[in-house]
């Protein structure tokens, strides 16, 4: 993938700070992705992953902090606003409703109706079209329980669901850690594709050989700072392993980080 | 009809296990039925059989039961329960619980009586009577629901102080007074009044009419896409037993006569259809109960999905203070008064049994209106039967405390079929 290092990213924040009373989930963290980029976001557990990516969904409200969506400062409030600017989340634990079926669930909460009255078939429809585009093809019915499926099957409705409305910038939760070798390779394959149709994502992970095989740039983070971040070309696992369990920050406040400085 | 009817839209097609071999005609309506009764997907089979052998069992024993008279009062006794349990569904869809419907139901009927006492200050017509003591109970049930959703408290908790509340408020407004009479007539129609023969008849074609507009508007809606059409067999025959169950009514209550008066079919008996068409409605058909189910199955899916869940919660709560109001009324205008002793009987309890022997789970998430009105027909049966026969209150508490136990397990069991098959 070609990505324009100059030109406006898609996702840019700059100085996040959040905490959840005395802890310090974020420390002033700067994280862009541009258009088009499979952006990794790595670092051990409580390193402030799953904050970052609530606080860019809306789930979370930053203490400070400025989040830049194409190059306009937006406040994102709730999911809503972040469905909105096509900000989708596919998160770790799935959240999808057991007792509804998948077009149900693709749908939820922007069903399509008429004066509030659902239309069922063309949700049916355009599911089913979803699925086959990327080519979802394990489930029998898009008419059955999400209860009824397997891990894969879900998390698959849940990729789904997040690329279904247009979106620009999806991110994914650890997509991969609930699957079995042949239905990780899938979902890094969707992974791929989705960043080559031009959308930015932001990809959770702790496994690095699916964040080698995937992504164009690595961003690190550590206790709540970000420590790094790599082109996935020009380094190794070695050095992203090392800023995950070592790694300091580089940046001084204005510069840019050390790792991103043009050469 | 072709292979295609596999792909049935709606939900009664069964679950996608080995349909694609199911064909359509007779055929396919016979494979569909073993495959749901193998894999313990038996939908309100069980009640409706239930219901059967309970008819069967009391026109046998009991001499007055199998009468077209009593059949009217049935409908009339029960539909007040229908009406709170039709509110105890949509709670339990969340996986809440509201313990204050007897007394709102209480409340409701209070204000009606106290807004159409003539001499008073405030007397006004009955319609607008109703209309002010609905909203007032919708607002009772909002109010309790705002505290579940906003301040967090159970809402076990909330409805119990609702419970002890307003049973408080109605003791000491009738404390004194003892007993209200209604002498309203539109009031005492929501009980009593009774439609004339033909009325009766198109009422029933009425509601007839109302699944095969459905089937229509799916087709409609449809137009454009590949998705299946219906199974045209299938639909023919729930058409029919539609109508068998609306004109069956109609002509059973026709029939009916006190001393020389020819009796048809009472209001009660329209409203409680009436009201169970428009909340399956809400539930299945539009955005708001795809809704109340989202947040029943997981409130935190539905909350990421950008639903409100705070503002189901409070409409929902609101939806149980209204049809306990309208339950309450009904009610009252049953006996043209409110006394001490409202709400009659075990009403909360009866409500709620009749919601969760119509398969409605207390964990949210699944059940059906049609639950509802099934549960309260049963446990109305019930009771009028065991009435006609003159058992005791106590054996009949006993016996309706068996059939929600025997409900349960039977539901528990196709449950767990359900599981074994991949459903």
């Amino acid at each position: 993938m070609n990505v324009s290092a100059n030109g406006t990213p898609l996702l840019e924040i700059r100085g996040l700070t959040k905490s959840f009373g005395s802890v310090q989930a974020l420390d002033g963290v700067d994280f862009q992705v541009q258009p088009g980029e499979v952006m990794a976001l790595v670092g051990d557990n409580g390193a402030g992953k799953s904050t970052l990516i609530k606080c860019i969904a809306g789930t979370h409200a930053a203490d400070s902090g400025t989040v830049l969506f194409e190059g306009h400062e937006v406040h994102i409030h709730g999911p809503k606003d972040a469905g909105k600017l096509g900000i989708e989340v596919v998160y770790q634990d799935l959240a999808l409703c057991d007792n509804l079926d998948v077009v149900q669930n693709m749908y939820l909460g922007r069903e399509t109706n008429r004066f509030q009255v659902l239309s069922e078939a063309p949700m049916e429809q355009h599911t089913s079209e979803t699925l086959a585009s990327l080519a979802v093809t394990t489930i029998k019915s898009v008419r059955q329980t999400v209860a009824t499926l397997s891990g894969g099957q879900r998390q698959s409705v849940a990729v789904a669901r997040a690329v279904m409305w247009n979106s620009k910038l999806v991110i994914l939760d650890e997509p991969t850690a609930a699957l079995g070798v042949a239905q990780t390779e899938q979902v890094l394959a969707l992974v791929r594709r989705l960043g080559e149709q031009g959308l930015g994502v932001i990809l959770i992970s702790h496994n690095l050989h699916d964040v080698f095989e995937t992504a164009d740039r690595i961003t690190v983070l550590r206790l709540g700072r970000d420590v790094g971040i790599f082109d996935r070309r020009t380094t190794t696992q070695q050095a992203v392993v090392e800023a995950i369990t070592a790694g300091v920050p580089t940046k001084v406040a204005g510069l840019p980080s050390t790792a991103e400085a043009p050469a | 009809m072709t292979t295609a009817d596999a792909d049935v839209v709606g939900p009664d097609r069964p679950a996608p296990l080995e349909e694609e071999q199911i064909p359509g005609g007779f055929a396919g309506l016979y494979q569909r039925a073993w495959l749901n009764l193998r894999t313990g997907n038996l939908g309100p089979i069980p009640i409706i059989v239930g219901e059967v052998l309970v008819v069967i069992i009391f026109g046998l024993t009991a001499t007055n039961f199998f009468t077209a008279v009593n059949f009217v009062n049935l409908i009339t006794e029960t539909a007040g329960t229908a009406m709170l349990a039709y509110g105890v569904v949509y709670v339990l869809l969340l996986g809440e619980i509201d313990l204050s419907i007897g007394y709102v139901a209480g409340i409701g009927a209070l204000i009606v009586a106290e807004l159409q006492l003539p001499g008073s200050s405030v007397q006004m017509n009955g319609i607008l009577a109703m209309l002010i003591a609905v909203i007032a109970c919708a607002a009772i049930g909002a109010f309790q629901g705002s505290i579940v959703a906003f301040v967090g408290v159970p809402s076990f908790v909330v409805t119990l102080a609702g419970f002890l509340i307003w049973q408080g408020v109605i003791l000491n407004k009738l404390e004194q007074r003892g007993t209200i009479i209604i002498q309203d007539r539109w009031i005492n129609y929501t009980d009593a009044y009774i439609f004339s023969q033909w009325l009766g008849w198109i009422i029933a074609a009425f509601f007839t009419a109302l699944y095969p507009i459905s089937i229509l508007y799916k087709l409609i809606v449809a137009r454009g896409t590949q998705i299946a059409q219906q199974n045209w067999l299938l639909v023919g025959v729930k058409t029919l037993a539609v109508a068998i169950a609306s004109f069956g009514t109609v002509a059973i209550a026709n029939h009916g006569k006190v001393i020389s008066t020819p009796l048809g079919l009472p209001l009660a008996g329209v409203i409680i259809v009436l009201f169970f068409v428009l909340l399956t409605f809400l539930a299945k058909w539009t955005t708001f109960g795809r809704h109340v189910y989202a947040v029943g199955g997981s409130a935190e899916a539905a909350r990421r999905a950008g639903i409100s869940v705070p503002r189901i919660r409070v409409l929902v709560f609101a939806i149980s203070g209204a049809t306990a109001g309208i339950g309450g009324i009904i009610f009252a205008a049953q006996v043209n008064s409110v006394a001490l002793t409202f709400p009659p009987g075990n009403l909360l309890l009866n409500a709620i049994a009749s919601a969760v022997i119509g398969g409605v789970s207390l964990f949210g998430g699944r059940g059906e209106v049609r639950g509802a009105l099934l549960g309260a027909l049963l446990i109305g049966t019930l009771q009028n039967g065991l009435n006609t026969l003159n058992v005791s209150n106590g054996w009949i508490y006993i016996i309706t405390g068996l059939v929600l136990l025997g409900a349960v397990m039977l539901d528990t069991f196709a449950r767990r079929l359900q599981a074994r098959s991949g459903r």
